[in-house]
């Protein structure tokens, strides 16, 4: 009987979050399309979820170009198919690989601080001091940050699709001596345009889940020092697991 | 100003008010007393809007603040000021943004008005000069007096203070103390301070509201308070740690306890 009121209860539970968390956004959303709006706060968090990350993805997405070619070339090179190269590069990093680690490396970066930001905020007292000051805090804190996101998500996106092709040009082309010529044309000739607006609109779908979840369980973290490093974590593994997900029901819908 | 009736809380089985009614008047300092939890804090979250009541009604200015929504809350509190236990500023903001804050989300004034109102609040707490400072480079006192300025900045008719003195040294809280007084005389706010420090409250209130696990046990001038034969209100005053507010939290005998378990 225990048993079955535990259960009962947590289902309960998960189901009032999700709830809460739902409305959260709509919430958010909403105060960001009525005036007035607050493009500076917008410009700043595009700033930090955005600009700050460039070196991150660059990196990651340098060396995930590189490793790509290094594996697609010792794999292709079984069946004598090295020129096509450039195509299974560039189509893994542009409809899998870019928008997915590119978000999970924004999740780490952004999003951790973003769900520690706010839970600071909270112990601090600097919403209900937001409230004092006749200031809606979700309007001035939440909806920046997902606007911010929704851009950010797509450019950075790009950015990686673009530096992931070019490791890959350094390895296959450069150091493994594939034609250029045939690395180009195959990967031109493969890519469709079907297949960079999925990554886009994935890249999208993980710009809203980034700042929906760590906003939302800042905004919610018990207001003490391990309520906020709890926060920051349950933040970081919650969006890095919705994001493989949503990438998987995203990519099944798409084909 | 702000009238307090049949106000009653609980969270779970602890009540942290019971049939709570008790007055604010205008330009007067009222401080309401009480040890951690007898739900001094609780109230004023609920004066501010920041907390609903179970049931009971605060009035202020002929509306009832519990059953206001979102907008008109908002109308009202910007006659309202606050400042906060740990002051609340923000921290990626150095001083002079933080006190320009409420005036650039409020008003339309020019840069160089703005400059001049926060020339004005800064000098009223004394700290004219730490415009570019950031919050973390003051120390506590100064953070307050910062959070004070903040909260003065579109002349409030009433400022609530949560625990002034509280974590500050003697002479810090003296200074805090002045400027309450200060502001309630030269500018006639009405001023609400919770505090559990009794030697402050002596210093500047008009009115002392002493309030004890939810329950109101006593509410008059300093005086009144300081001879009030009220077991709990003397046990209060004189600090003492064990009288009709007990030491220990079970009433269970202890020799009893240890023999029996």
């Amino acid at each position: 009987m225990e048993a079955i009121a535990t259960l009962g209860r947590g289902t309960l539970n998960t189901v009032q979050v999700l709830g809460r968390s739902a409305l959260f956004m709509l919430y958010a959303l909403y105060a960001a399309i009525i005036p007035p709006y607050r493009f500076s706060r917008v410009l700043k968090e595009i700033e930090f979820i955005g600009a700050k990350s460039f070196l991150i993805i660059l990196v990651t997405s340098l060396f995930t170009g590189m490793v790509l070619a290094l594996q697609g070339y010792y794999t292709l090179s079984k069946f004598g198919a090295q020129g096509v190269l450039g195509s299974a590069v560039a189509l893994s990093i542009i409809r899998e690989l870019g928008p997915v680690l590119c978000a999970l490396m924004v999740t780490g970066r952004a999003g951790s601080a973003i769900t520690a930001e706010i839970g600071i905020m909270k112990i601090t007292d600097q919403v209900p001091a937001l409230e004092m000051m006749a200031i809606e805090p979700i309007k001035f804190i939440v909806s920046p940050k997902i606007v911010a996101a929704l851009i950010s998500l797509p450019l950075l996106t790009a950015f990686f699709d673009l530096v992931g092709i070019v490791g890959g040009y350094l390895v296959g082309v450069l150091m493994l001596g594939v034609n250029e010529g045939s690395f180009f044309g195959e990967m031109i000739r493969a890519t469709e345009f079907s297949d960079i607006y999925g990554g886009i609109i994935k890249s999208l779908a993980f710009g809203f889940l980034i700042a929906w979840i760590s906003c939302f369980i800042g905004y919610n973290a018990k207001a003490t020092t391990e309520g906020v490093s709890s926060a920051t974590t349950n933040a970081v593994v919650i969006t890095s697991l919705s994001i493989l997900v949503i990438d998987y029901v995203i990519t099944s819908v798409l084909l | 100003m702000i009238r307090v009736e049949n106000l009653n809380n609980r969270f779970g089985h602890i009540v942290t008010a019971n049939n709570v009614s008790c007055h604010f008047e205008e330009k007067k300092v009222t401080v309401l007393l009480g040890g951690s939890g007898s739900g001094k804090s609780t109230l004023l979250k609920e004066m501010v809007g920041l907390g609903r009541p179970d049931s009971g009604s605060i009035m202020f200015e002929g509306k009832d603040i519990t059953r206001l929504n979102r907008k008109e809350l908002y109308e009202l509190r910007k006659k309202m000021g606050m400042l906060f236990q740990g002051s609340a500023l923000f921290n990626s903001l150095n001083i002079f943004e933080n006190i320009a804050f409420p005036l650039r989300e409020h008003t339309n004034l020019s840069d160089s008005v703005i400059k001049t109102i926060i020339k004005i609040k800064l000098e009223m707490v004394g700290l004219r000069g730490v415009e570019h400072m950031m919050p973390s480079q003051l120390s506590g006192g100064m953070t307050k007096r910062v959070g004070l300025a903040r909260a003065i900045v579109l002349d409030p008719k009433v400022v609530f203070y949560d625990e002034p003195t509280s974590g500050l040294d003697p002479i810090a809280s003296g200074v805090i103390d002045k400027l309450i007084l200060d502001l309630n005389k030269k500018l006639g706010v009405t001023s609400i301070v919770v505090s559990h420090d009794i030697e402050s409250a002596f210093r500047i209130a008009d009115k002392i509201i002493i309030l004890f696990y939810g329950n109101l046990i006593a509410e008059g001038t300093p005086e009144e308070i300081k001879n009030s034969a009220d077991p709990k209100v003397r046990q209060f005053v004189e600090g003492s740690p064990d009288g009709p507010i007990p030491f220990t939290l079970t009433d269970k005998d202890f020799i009893e306890d240890i023999l029996i378990g």
